[in-house]
């Protein structure tokens, strides 16, 4: 015990057990990593599943959607990435739906990761949101099963609704923003409106793949 | 009653009334106030810092020798992050459903001042046997204060009670989900952190209270005895 404690005392005895301890984390944290990272992976494809047949009814399409996918160039689209990877329902071959995964960089605690599905003609089949930091209990009322606000994008396009009419009622537009949390809802009614524009901008090239 | 059990008895007591983080060593206050807008969210916040707390402590407690004055602060904040990136990371592969639902709490417990004041305080003096109920105790007084504050925070702003804690225990708990008010209009000021204060110093002057009458209540009673 006395010699531990001589031992202490030491300068290079801070170091060697601040680097010691260092060592074990990091260790430890790779090798938690190495042993969850396929099994987050699957949990992740699992969810994106359960997402992909929430945004596109089961009805539009009898393909693989996973499989069946294309990459269109969003550079500058503020979409989250400049190469999209957009998921591709089709009936007997035919395109009916397409969904896509965007970003709301502007959320009110970072951004906020949503898939939307799109019918051939602009109308957006519906909206979910994969992953978000918002408040508990005051912004995470964008998750379905916390509360219904993000269906009320369903069914709405470019053509039935005007640019203004894409805000949350504060801004003058048509979607309910929650009490207390402006900025959340404003940012996905953003992100949306960004998603069905950039679906119009290459409306043509996706229903022709 | 042999020492063992006086300790426990002690740890306990101290745990969830005496010294509890909240209301008596008033920590916590930053994932407290964020996260209690809900009881349910209240208790979620709750059991995932007990778990934490239980592991952070018998991670310190078991190193205690080792651990030199000087850097012991660093060390237990690297062990304590550490600790919940892997809590964090194993319940998202092995115990999805529930990390969807804690999975917004888990990195705040790294903000939990309490589990390094616990780490600070208890862990690194106590044998580990000690500390794991010191850990289990605060973390269970944290989660009551946690669940009674989001509760009366929910019933003020939004007139219900654990609402969705289906979606965080299981369907089995769907009786838990009361509406208590109906055509409640909402009081807005308690979900938000302004009101968590408010509604804490309420909590926190019953506990006072409570307290003083049963001092009172003693000093009356020791000349008896």
């Amino acid at each position: 015990m006395s010699k531990l404690a001589e031992l202490k005392s030491r300068v290079s005895y801070q170091g060697l057990l601040l680097g010691g301890f260092a060592l074990l984390a990091s260790g430890l944290l790779g090798l938690a990593d190495y042993n969850t990272r396929d099994d987050i992976k699957l949990r992740m494809e699992e969810d994106l599943r359960a997402s992909l047949t929430q945004v596109i009814p089961q009805a539009l399409y009898d393909n693989n959607l996973l499989a069946d996918t294309t990459y269109v160039d969003a550079t500058g689209e503020n979409l989250g990435s400049d190469q999209t990877l957009v998921y591709l329902a089709r009936k007997q071959g035919k395109i009916s739906a397409v969904s896509f995964r965007l970003v709301a960089p502007d959320g009110y605690s970072g951004a906020i990761n949503l898939i939307m599905g799109i019918d051939k003609e602009g109308n957006v089949l519906g909206v979910r949101v994969l992953a978000h930091a918002e408040t508990p209990g005051l912004g995470d009322k964008i998750e379905e099963n916390k509360s219904n606000w993000i269906l009320s994008f369903n069914k709405r396009s470019l053509d039935n609704m005007t640019k203004k009419q894409w805000a949350v009622k504060k801004d003058g537009g048509e979607f309910d923003q929650f009490s207390g949390a402006t900025i959340t809802p404003r940012a996905i009614v953003h992100a949306v409106y960004r998603g069905l524009e950039f679906f119009k901008r290459h409306q043509v090239e996706l229903l022709a793949s | 009653m042999s020492a063992l059990v006086e300790t426990i008895k002690k740890i306990s007591k101290d745990g969830i009334w005496n010294n509890n983080v909240v209301l008596g060593q008033n920590l916590a206050l930053c994932p407290l106030l964020a996260v209690t807008g809900t009881a349910t969210n209240g208790l979620g916040m709750g059991l995932a810092t007990l778990v934490v707390l239980v592991c952070s402590n018998a991670v310190v407690s078991l190193n205690r020798h080792i651990i030199s004055a000087e850097v012991r602060i660093p060390i237990f904040v690297l062990l304590i992050a550490t600790l919940v990136t892997l809590v964090d990371m194993s319940m998202n592969a092995w115990m999805h459903e529930m990390h969807k639902v804690l999975g917004l709490f888990i990195p705040l417990i790294v903000t939990n001042c309490a589990i390094l004041g616990r780490a600070e305080s208890y862990a690194s003096r106590q044998p580990i046997h000690y500390s794991i109920w010191d850990g289990a105790m605060m973390g269970l007084g944290f989660t009551l204060v946690l669940v009674v504050l989001g509760a009366a925070r929910e019933i003020t702003s939004a007139g219900t009670l654990f609402a969705n804690a289906t979606l965080l225990l299981g369907d089995s708990f769907a009786f838990l989900e009361l509406h208590l008010i109906p055509d409640y209009q909402g009081f807005l000021l308690m979900a938000l952190p302004p009101g968590g204060f408010i509604m804490l110093g309420f909590i926190i002057a019953a506990k006072r209270i409570v307290d003083r009458k049963m001092a009172v209540k003693h000093a009356v009673l020791a000349p008896v005895v």
